[in-house]
């Protein structure tokens, strides 16, 4: 039944109305506003599932996945130098983007997840936040060394107090605070209208994300090979560590989709300003136009068949 | 009544992932004052529509003295004109309260 979730559909809609050059779109406005109410909603189920755990609990996870931040674009970097023939900065800046995560792959593998009563482990969205930061560092690193024109204080600025990690993390911490009986009065909006607002946004991704489609054109097969098979390697490797973690079946699904999904948010911002030689369109484009869609409406699924697979050895 | 003095106004049109670096820049550079806002437009690094962020654009508006003016101009220059999309230009306007700027 998978592919007939409506928000898939919704983003399927998008997409379609975007490469047949129709003049659909959502107000910068609106969908700049569904991003602040998605981040939130995360933010805020995180928070108050957070309260129920113990801290000591987390500390494994945590380092785990911050060192799975760092090892993915490792691993990234020499394909698409060696393989791609890509110019450093240009492997670096891709490498980086796919170490870090999309938010609104997150977003839609908790609705896909709560639509099949499945449960996954309180602190996925903590983890969202965690991954954010390392890739970016190491994306900098691989493209330039450890340079004294990078501006550091600015940068980390612009990656700790960027819009999706304070909305998370705001969320997180009211959620905490409030606890699930304080939130009540605001769950119609975040929680009961998730799901719509997440069809929304994904409209408005398939129209981004088409308007994509046509650079992709000019940089080839590669790229989009790379767009599919990346993101596979990639949720191998969440997947193993969240079996190797003692995670559930809905979380070690999720830290698959995490590790395989890529920025296109954070990490574009923080190349463009860092490593100003890299190509801005090919990682955006590879990124948004092959790679977000592939997880949408394929790897999603996919990962959870993963996950139980896993679980069944 | 006419006290208008002669100053420099510099526009400099690129890409809104600068904004902030920009307004560092100026601080330090000497310039007492901006004006930022969104743009839209063609040039040769193709069209930059604002349709998404990486491809928004931004029109800089600095009025100040001439010695200002050309130390922002070649800080620019130097620093960012090789790998962002930017272009500067400088006219001569006229402006009514001198010590504003």
């Amino acid at each position: 039944m998978t592919s007939l979730d409506p928000i898939v559909l919704f983003f399927i809609f998008g997409l379609t109305a975007g490469i047949l050059r129709s003049e659909l779109r959502l107000p910068p406005a609106i969908y700049e506003g569904l991003t602040v109410l998605l981040l939130i909603s995360i933010g805020l189920k995180g928070g108050i599932e957070l309260a129920k755990q113990p801290f000591a609990e987390l500390v494994g996870p945590i380092f785990t996945v911050m060192l799975m931040g760092f090892l993915l674009p490792l691993v990234a970097y020499p394909v698409l130098l060696y393989v791609g023939r890509f110019k450093r900065p240009d492997a670096a800046s891709i490498a980086a983007h796919y170490g870090s995560v999309s938010v609104g792959t997150f977003a839609v593998a908790v609705a896909y997840l709560s639509s099949q009563d499945i449960n996954y482990e309180s602190y996925m969205s903590l983890m969202v936040v965690i991954l954010e930061v390392p890739a970016i560092l190491v994306g900098i690193i691989l493209a330039r060394g450890i340079s004294r024109e990078t501006r550091w204080g600015r940068l980390s600025h612009e990656i700790l107090l960027g819009k999706g990690v304070v909305l998370l993390v705001g969320g997180m911490l009211i959620g905490w605070v409030a606890g699930p009986e304080g939130v009540e009065p605001i769950a119609p909006l975040f929680f009961d209208l998730f799901k719509a607002i997440l069809a929304l946004f994904l409209l408005e991704m398939g129209l981004i994300a088409a308007s994509q489609v046509s650079s992709l054109r000019r940089y080839g097969l590669f790229l989009v090979g790379f767009g599919i098979l990346f993101p596979l390697f990639s949720a191998v490797v969440g997947g193993w560590l969240g079996l190797m973690l003692g995670m559930s079946t809905g979380g070690t699904m999720m830290l698959a989709t995490l590790a395989a999904s890529g920025s296109y948010i954070a990490v574009p911002a923080a190349m463009r300003l860092t490593v100003p030689e890299a190509n801005p369109t090919l990682s955006i484009s590879v990124s948004l136009g092959v790679t977000f869609p592939f997880n949408i409406v394929v790897g999603i699924p996919l990962y959870l068949q993963f996950a139980n697979w896993l679980h069944s050895l | 009544m006419s006290t208008a003095t002669t100053r420099k106004l510099v526009t400099i049109i690129t890409e809104s992932a600068l904004e902030h670096n920009l307004v560092d820049d100026f601080g330090r550079l000497g310039a007492r004052g901006y004006t930022i806002t969104n743009a839209r437009g063609k040039g040769h690094r193709g069209v930059r529509d604002a349709d998404w962020s990486t491809s928004s654009n931004i029109r800089v508006e600095v009025i100040c003295g001439e010695q200002v003016a050309e130390t922002i101009v070649a800080y620019l220059q130097k620093h960012y004109y090789k790998d962002y999309a930017m272009i500067i230009f400088m006219t001569d306007v006229e402006v009514m309260r001198s010590k504003k700027f």
